[in-house]
């Protein structure tokens, strides 16, 4: 099978299903399709238990899949066992020798593939280098903070120069201000070494900034792939909306080129098709961003405020409507303009709403 | 909470508490003392102190069946610790990867002769070899040391083994080691502590065992505990206190010596 030019990784129908302790399957992945184009920085994205780890440990050969299959650079890799993939993981828990030193750590790797002694130490520098931890090669990984320990997980991967470095959630230990940190630091790494990317992450702004390409995970399946900005102005799904970012979710009823909402009248969905996506009895979900929202003072609105704060620049406004809050945001609004108790007009405006699949 | 250590000072205020720590050490060490001290009397009557003296020591030291006999424990204590470590070693990461429910079956199966009483063992490889006619002496007393001694070496080369994160296995795998490279690099280090406290804890069990080392002693395998009690059958003499103080002074230099070691060695 000849593969597509530049085409690093091409997961095709991947299953999987693990027992659980009382007897039954969970079905971890449910044929995953997934293509990683060479040099790019792909997410996995999902809450946790949706699988995106499980296809992260398919790929490295961690997990055997039950059935789909995984090509390397144009080469099937199912069955090439773990040590001989030209794949390294990242570990959530760094997973360091405790007994090596960091150049130890780094070097094992290169160890094993019985480069000469003058190679290894040159690379070992080198990636000790790259991550800046150069001078530090004595310690062990004891003696590192975790900040650092993660830079030697790092460092060991991506000294073994693999086609593809897979990340499993390796920010999630780390504290707020060192996760901004090392978020440029990945992707100042991925710029400088050409490595294709595959990193896994339950924190959708980690997967907003940092992937080229970012595939959501919903209970095994991936429902959208695309990059970061298509898959938050356009979710496919009532998940992805309500998962990226914040989102509305009301509930209509389409027909033709139309969708009623109660509490809001006939929307336009701007040739949006509904076919597919509507119920029998025509009942669909829309997504609007809480930004696309506009809010107006009006003595015949069809909304209340019920709170209205300031968040940075931004006015937060929660306006009830019916039976539902609908959640809103105004850059730049003056203090004072709205208050809770008012009566306001909201209005989606053109090519804000998007119809969602359930 | 407040309630708790309200517990723990009226237990310290327990009126009786230092009397019994005192009744508690003193059943453990007064014995010992008594050993120690009597080692050294200058008075073939054992029990009425006379004077200070090295002699007994000189005499034991001198004797060719003590001498003969402490050599036999420590042949048998050093290949039965090397045998019982190696063999726990290999059972201890065989077992990690069986299935559930026949791990838990073979783990209680090992560690059963922890609660056998061990004159029923003794009576048991008795039966067995005079059966299958194994010749009764060092021999013997080491195949059956080899076996008591596996549970006991494999307690800490357990603990230490659940103690080590599956995924640093994961991550040497995925960094292109196959099974002999991680055993020999990974695993193997990071169990160093427990094999020695394991070989530790074989080689003192072995080297005090009386009660098997008896049953298969024959003639010309007497260990050490079998001579000590070969002779105070007779009397006790002020030899039996100095032989008894070389196997306590034994005893404590290898404790010592591996907590020594094992302490540099911390991760």
């Amino acid at each position: 099978m000849a593969a597509t030019a530049g085409s690093a990784l091409r997961i095709r129908a991947v299953s999987k299903t693990f027992p659980t302790p009382e007897g039954g399957e969970v079905l971890a992945l449910d044929a995953v399709s997934l293509e990683v184009a060479d040099g790019s920085f792909t997410v996995l994205l999902g809450p946790s238990g949706c699988g995106k780890t499980t296809l992260l440990r398919c790929i490295a050969g961690l997990e055997s899949p039950d059935s789909g299959e995984i090509e390397l650079k144009g080469v099937r890799i199912d069955d090439v066992p773990v040590w001989k993939r030209r794949v390294n993981t990242v570990f959530q828990s760094y997973a360091l020798f405790p007994h090596m030193t960091v150049a130890h750590n780094v070097a094992f790797g290169l160890q094993m593939d019985k480069l000469p002694k003058a190679e290894i130490a040159r690379k070992v520098d080198a990636a000790l280098e790259m991550v800046r931890l150069s001078g530090l090669g004595a310690r062990r990984p004891s003696q590192l903070s975790g900040g650092q320990q993660q830079r030697v997980a790092l460092a060991r991967a991506l000294a073994k120069e693999p086609e593809v470095l897979l990340l499993d959630e390796p920010l999630s230990a780390l504290d707020l201000k060192l996760r901004r940190g090392m978020q440029t630091e990945l992707k100042r790494l991925q710029r400088e070494t050409s490595i294709t990317f595959m990193l896994v992450t339950h924190d959708q702004d980690e997967a907003m900034s940092m992937g080229d390409q970012v595939a959501v995970f919903d209970s095994g399946r991936i429902v959208q792939v695309g990059p970061p900005r298509d898959v938050y102005l356009a979710p496919r799904t009532r998940f992805v909306a309500d998962f990226i970012g914040e989102a509305n979710i009301l509930q209509g009823t389409a027909s033709a080129q139309t969708i009623t909402v109660p509490g809001f009248g006939v929307l336009s969905t701007d040739a949006l098709a509904t076919d597919g996506v509507a119920a029998a009895d025509g009942q669909v979900f829309i997504a609007v961003r809480p930004e696309s929202v506009t809010i107006l003072p009006a003595a015949d609105g069809n909304g209340t405020v019920v709170d209205a704060t300031f968040v940075g620049g931004d006015l937060h406004i929660d306006v009830k409507v019916g039976d539902v809050v609908i959640s809103a945001r105004q850059a730049g609004a003056a203090p004072g303009a709205l208050s809770a108790g008012d009566t306001v007009r909201v209005a989606f405006p053109s090519g804000s709403v998007r119809v969602v699949e359930a | 909470m407040s309630r708790a250590r309200g517990t723990g000072e009226s237990l310290k205020n327990f009126p009786f508490f230092g009397v019994i720590s005192i009744i508690v050490f003193a059943f453990l060490y007064v014995p010992l003392v008594f050993v120690v001290g009597y080692s050294f009397n200058a008075n073939r009557v054992v029990t009425v102190w006379k004077g200070f003296t090295f002699d007994w020591y000189a005499e034991v030291l001198t004797n060719n069946d003590i001498q003969r006999a402490l050599m036999n424990s420590l042949r048998v204590a050093v290949v039965a610790t090397m045998m019982s470590v190696l063999l726990a070693t290999g059972l201890a990461v065989g077992l990690i990867r069986m299935v559930r429910a026949g791990r838990t079956f073979a783990w209680s199966l090992i560690m059963a002769p922890l609660i056998i009483p061990e004159i029923v063992f003794a009576i048991g490889t008795l039966a067995l070899f005079v059966q299958i006619r194994v010749p009764l002496g060092v021999e013997a007393i080491t195949l059956a040391h080899v076996a008591f001694c596996i549970p006991f070496a494999l307690l800490p080369i357990r603990a230490r083994l659940r103690s080590i994160d599956l995924s640093i296995y994961e991550a040497a795998a995925d960094l292109g080691a196959n099974e002999w490279p991680i055993f020999r690099r990974i695993t193997l280090p990071l169990l160093m502590p427990g094999i020695v406290a394991g070989a530790l804890l074989a080689f003192i069990i072995s080297l005090d065992d009386f009660l098997v080392s008896y049953f298969l002693a024959g003639p010309g395998g007497t260990t050490l505990p079998v001579y000590i009690f070969s002779m105070i059958r007779n009397a006790i003499t002020p030899g039996v206190n100095a032989v008894s103080t070389l196997l306590l002074l034994i005893s404590l230099l290898i404790v010592t010596g591996s907590y020594l070691i094992t302490r540099r060695r911390r991760y």
